[in-house]
């Protein structure tokens, strides 16, 4: 593994798609993006953001995995699930803090970024990296990351009472050490204050 | 480099590790190495058992007086014990000349045998387990072997044990 590293920023995005179809004209699985561009508050605004698999360090979807079908790998890659072994149940789906593995029915399987691990495991920059045009997507050395940039990598993220950290890093105004996220705190609340 | 699980974690989370290296996967070289010795094993074994049995002493049986000829009348049945006291037989006049006897149980589940002369057989009443009065052979039901024969000598008047024909059986 070379000492590239993945830094997303959703600064930058501009909801251009180009990722997501680089995604899914790769021959591992072929017609299916692996990322998801999601609209931060779509009433609001026009911001997107591109979610990869931030490949975590002590990998939810695997813990949760009861078919023992998600593996990490040596250098901290997080695979899609093996075929022989996903029942398709979905809670790597529920679980994951990132909402990125999707478990399309057609192939009762679950798939996921796995960082193009053919590409990233030979030192070539994943897919969706190499099209984004306005550099959301980083697949760079660290060094060079903190140069050009003004904000800077973070890869500690607390939901709740989880705290995770990850492979991926995401880039933040400077000062943030952590990137703290409640679900209760952007679920939405109506003008009486009442829960929807 | 893998982190090491925090202390205290349920044994499935080794067992089970998410980490790709710590997969432990059976070889086919493994596999047909477990199957090899296996079957050597088992070959071994069965070489033990048989030498066992080759070597083990040949049973005696000492020759007992079960009855007199005139005692038991043709289509008759004697009860004794053959060879210990714990071993039930039966002892079944055929007709005039000849006698034949052979151990009580049951070779399906040890219920005792009784003579049914109408129909020239030893029946079982447990699970309608029929034998050939003759040879002993199994004439239907589940037992799976002959009932063991009790050879029989003939001295003058008096009938003699001497010994247990298992049919190869033990």
């Amino acid at each position: 593994m070379s000492d590239l590293e993945f830094f997303v920023d959703p600064s930058r995005c501009i909801g251009c798609m180009s990722c997501v179809n680089a995604c899914a004209e790769c021959d591992t699985h072929r017609g299916h993006s692996m990322i998801h561009v999601d609209f931060l508050d779509r009433e609001e605004s026009t911001a997107t953001v591109p979610f990869v698999c931030m490949h975590c360090e002590n990998p939810t979807c695997a813990q949760v995995c009861p078919a023992d079908a998600i593996k990490q790998t040596e250098d901290g890659v997080v695979q899609s699930s093996l075929k022989p072994r996903c029942v398709a149940c979905s809670n790597c789906v529920v679980a994951c803090p990132f909402g990125i593995p999707k478990m399309p029915s057609r192939l009762e399987q679950m798939m996921k970024c796995d960082m193009c691990y053919d590409r990233t495991s030979v030192g070539k920059q994943p897919m969706c990296a190499t099209v984004c045009p306005s550099g959301a997507l980083a697949f760079t050395l660290r060094s060079t990351i903190e140069r050009e940039r003004r904000e800077v990598p973070v890869n500690e993220f607390v939901f709740g009472r989880q705290t995770v950290r990850t492979k991926v890093h995401m880039m933040v105004p400077a000062g943030t050490a952590t990137i703290s996220l409640d679900v209760l705190d952007h679920l939405w609340i109506s003008h009486k204050g009442v829960l929807q | 480099m893998t982190p090491t699980p925090p202390p205290g974690d349920p044994l499935w989370r080794d067992e089970f590790s998410v980490y790709a290296a710590e997969e432990r996967y059976v070889s086919r070289r493994q596999f047909a190495k477990f199957l090899t010795l296996t079957s050597v094993g088992m070959f071994v074994g069965q070489v033990w058992i048989l030498a066992k049995t080759w070597m083990a002493p040949k049973h005696t049986y000492p020759a007992v007086a079960i009855g007199n000829v005139a005692d038991i009348p043709v289509q008759g049945v004697k009860l004794f014990r053959y060879p210990t006291e714990h071993d039930t037989a039966i002892l079944v006049r055929t007709d005039a000349e000849t006698f034949v006897a052979y151990s009580q149980k049951c070779t399906h589940l040890s219920c005792a045998v009784f003579y049914a002369p109408e129909r020239k057989r030893l029946e079982c009443p447990c699970h309608e387990g029929y034998f050939a009065v003759d040879t002993g052979r199994v004439l239907q039901g589940p037992p799976p072997r002959p009932l063991p024969r009790i050879l029989l000598r003939r001295d003058g008047d008096t009938i003699l044990a001497v010994g247990v024909d298992t049919h190869g059986e033990g």
